[in-house]
């Protein structure tokens, strides 16, 4: 990749000895435990665990986990209003988030924000986002605090397809190309922007070329090989930490469900999805380490059944969870001594 | 005590709290080499270099959203926008992201970020650019609302800004960047957010003016003690949080208030300071609460029809007199 590049590069699959074990494991890890959230996640919304939306991101687990495990911890990212799998790429913990989706005090916002709205600064979550484009600024001002005190840390902002005909996303390119700041811009593109193709609401196929125009590197990946996201996106961070400036990449993928849970669906063909379905991400990696020789059924499964436990232990934890008294609803809102007051 | 400016008091706050602190940092549309287009920030980038005074884009939305994000990172961004009109820009950044990324987060995002934005009309500058929108802010929960009107209160609101852990939207009226004022040559001035001033003292009507409208409040309150009529005069100060009790106990003591904002009447500022002396204090009332703010129609350019548009001293001295 070099700055001047006028076209996008596109990035596929790469050979599974150049990796650790431990980070193919993890890879697998954390992509099922996103699938297995979400159809936990929609399963007890049916039952009435849950009182919010659900904007799943099944299907799209590769850009989430893939980006996220090429980040170090002191990283940060902002998320989106379809951000799970953000949030446990980053490390966020299934239990808390189990409890914010059923509105428990216990959940990582008291129940406060909901599944837009989830948060860990400890874990460098700024925040998923109910505003498509609203998180991007908000990664570039956190890359300024990093540029600015020295710290060699970056920011990854994830946003769909729709995201990049918000204004928001421009001003936010423009400024982090000018100022060269270690950002990454991460394009989730799933083809659609809520219920409207994306053929229909951007003149170009490819975003990635959006960001010749800011002065920095476009990368198109295959979203739905995590390896190939991973490397993308550690080239990008890496980059980025050294001063080298940000990068767009815009990772390929499709969304499995609706926009949101209840979404007839009526915009799209059942054969587009069929096929999305058979380059699933998940099942995919799964037979190339099996195919690679370094991992068996029987260890694969001893992680799937680890993810069952975790997932269990979090809908329990959610079950679980206190009520919050509706008064704590004036809480929070100030960070002084106007906190609980309502002016 | 020594006299200074408005603009060079706000100037003061900004040079002492970015010596104090090294994280407090200035980001805006000609704030470096330009200085500010009304010259408040004139000299920090020679004092303080272009990594902490930072000329950006026209990019409101980027603007605030980088001081959010920077904010939450630890930083205390002092974001400019240059006019109140522009803050519409910045729209989703303000209302959705700023004012909201703490509680949304269940109190877990601290957001000491500071949005110094200019308001109220300059003389022809037409409707994009005259604008008192402060009340369109009112409305979202998480913001705070500073009005300083003089000097003092301007370096004292702005340093308690900055130190705070809040989003704070600093409006500086544009006719009193050159107000003169008794400052005092004090680092640790710092004025508390929610406590209004008693401007001038009197008995028989309250005056609240809000930002550029203390001065014409002040004025009125001559006009009338020349007629016998002796008129306290109330400046919040800051309109979130609103020091509701000096405001009651005023009331209490005059039985009479008139309300005056340069925003437009219709929902602006003062229809709240209305609505909630209303609610409580109407047992101290005699007459009812008028309101006296700019006609519901965007500022016009010609001088003539602005003046008619704007709140005017007049005005103010005649809804007083509709008492008597």
């Amino acid at each position: 990749m070099t700055s001047s590049r006028s076209e996008p590069e596109t990035r596929g699959a790469t050979n599974l000895s150049a990796y650790s074990k431990d980070l193919l494991a993890e890879l697998f890890r954390r992509m099922t435990l996103v699938r297995e959230f979400e159809l936990r996640a929609i399963a007890e919304r049916r039952e009435g665990l849950i009182p919010g939306f659900i904007h799943s991101c099944v299907g799209q687990e590769a850009t989430a986990v893939g980006a996220c495990l090429a980040l170090q911890a002191e990283d940060v990212i902002t998320s989106t209003h379809r951000g799970h799998g953000h949030l446990i790429g980053k490390g966020g913990d299934p239990r808390y988030m189990m409890a914010e989706l059923a509105a428990r005090s216990e959940g990582y916002c008291r129940g406060r924000g909901g599944s837009l709205h989830i948060a860990d600064f400890e874990l460098g979550i700024l925040g998923a986002n109910g505003i498509v484009a609203g998180g991007i600024p908000i990664a570039v001002g956190a890359a300024l605090a990093f540029a600015m005190r020295d710290e060699r840390r970056v920011a990854l902002s994830f946003f769909g397809d729709g995201a990049v005909n918000e204004g928001a996303f421009h001003e936010a390119a423009n400024l982090a190309g000018l100022w060269q700041l270690p950002v990454v811009f991460f394009c989730e593109n799933n083809l659609y922007g809520e219920g409207t193709p994306q053929a229909e609401q951007a003149p170009i196929e490819d975003l990635a070329r959006r960001a010749e125009g800011y002065g920095f590197p476009g990368v198109i990946v295959d979203g739905n090989d995590v390896l190939a996201v991973y490397d993308v996106t550690a080239e990008a961070i890496s980059r980025a930490r050294q001063g080298g400036g940000p990068t767009f990449i815009e990772g390929k993928t499709y969304r499995y469900r609706g926009h949101y849970e209840g979404d007839p669906q009526v915009y799209r063909p059942q054969e587009e999805l069929d096929a999305w379905r058979e380059r699933d991400a998940i099942q995919r990696f799964r037979e190339r380490l099996i195919q690679s020789g370094q991992f068996d059924g029987e260890d694969l499964e001893a992680i799937e059944e680890d993810v069952a436990d975790r997932l269990d232990q979090a809908v329990a934890f959610a079950q679980r969870g206190s009520e919050p008294a509706p008064e704590e609803a004036l809480q929070g809102v100030y960070g002084d001594t106007h906190d609980g007051l309502v002016f | 005590m020594r006299e200074i400016s408005y603009a060079e008091a706000i100037r003061e706050a900004l040079q002492e709290e970015m010596k104090r602190d090294p994280s407090v940092f200035v980001m805006g549309e000609d704030v470096g080499v330009f200085g500010g287009v009304f010259g408040v920030t004139k000299g920090l980038l020679e004092a303080f270099g272009e990594e902490r005074v930072r000329d950006t884009p026209i990019s409101e939305a980027a603007i605030v959203g980088a001081g959010l994000g920077a904010a939450m990172m630890g930083m205390r961004p002092v974001v400019e926008i240059m006019f109140g009109d522009f803050l519409f820009c910045a729209g989703d950044q303000i209302a959705n992201q700023v004012a909201k990324a703490r509680f949304m987060s269940g109190g877990r995002a601290n957001v000491p970020l500071t949005i110094r934005v200019t308001t109220g009309a300059p003389g022809s500058a037409a409707a994009q650019h005259s604008q008192s929108v402060e009340s369109w802010f009112m409305n979202v929960p998480g913001l705070k609302i500073a009005t300083p009107a003089s000097p003092q209160d301007a370096k004292g609101l702005l340093k308690t800004a900055i130190r705070g852990e809040d989003p704070v939207l600093f409006f500086e009226h544009k006719m009193l960047y050159d107000t003169q004022g008794p400052v005092p040559e004090d680092e640790s001035l710092c004025i508390p957010f929610g406590e209004a001033a008693v401007v001038r003292s009197g008995e028989d009507v309250t005056l609240v003016g809000i930002g550029g409208t203390v001065e014409k409040a002040l004025d009125a309150a001559d006009h009338l003690a020349a007629e016998g009529i002796s008129a306290e005069v109330i400046d919040p100060r800051t309109l979130i949080p609103l020091d509701k009790e000096t405001l009651i106990e005023s009331v209490a003591k005059t039985s009479r208030v008139v309300i005056t904002y340069e925003g437009h009447l219709r929902s602006g500022a003062g229809a709240e300071i209305a609505a909630m002396l209303a609610e409580q204090a109407i047992e101290y009332l005699d007459g009812p609460i008028f309101r006296v703010g700019a006609r519901n129609v965007p500022l016009p350019y010609n001088p003539g029809l602005e003046a008619y548009v704007l709140p005017r001293t007049a005005d103010i001295v005649e809804a007083a007199k509709r008492f008597w």
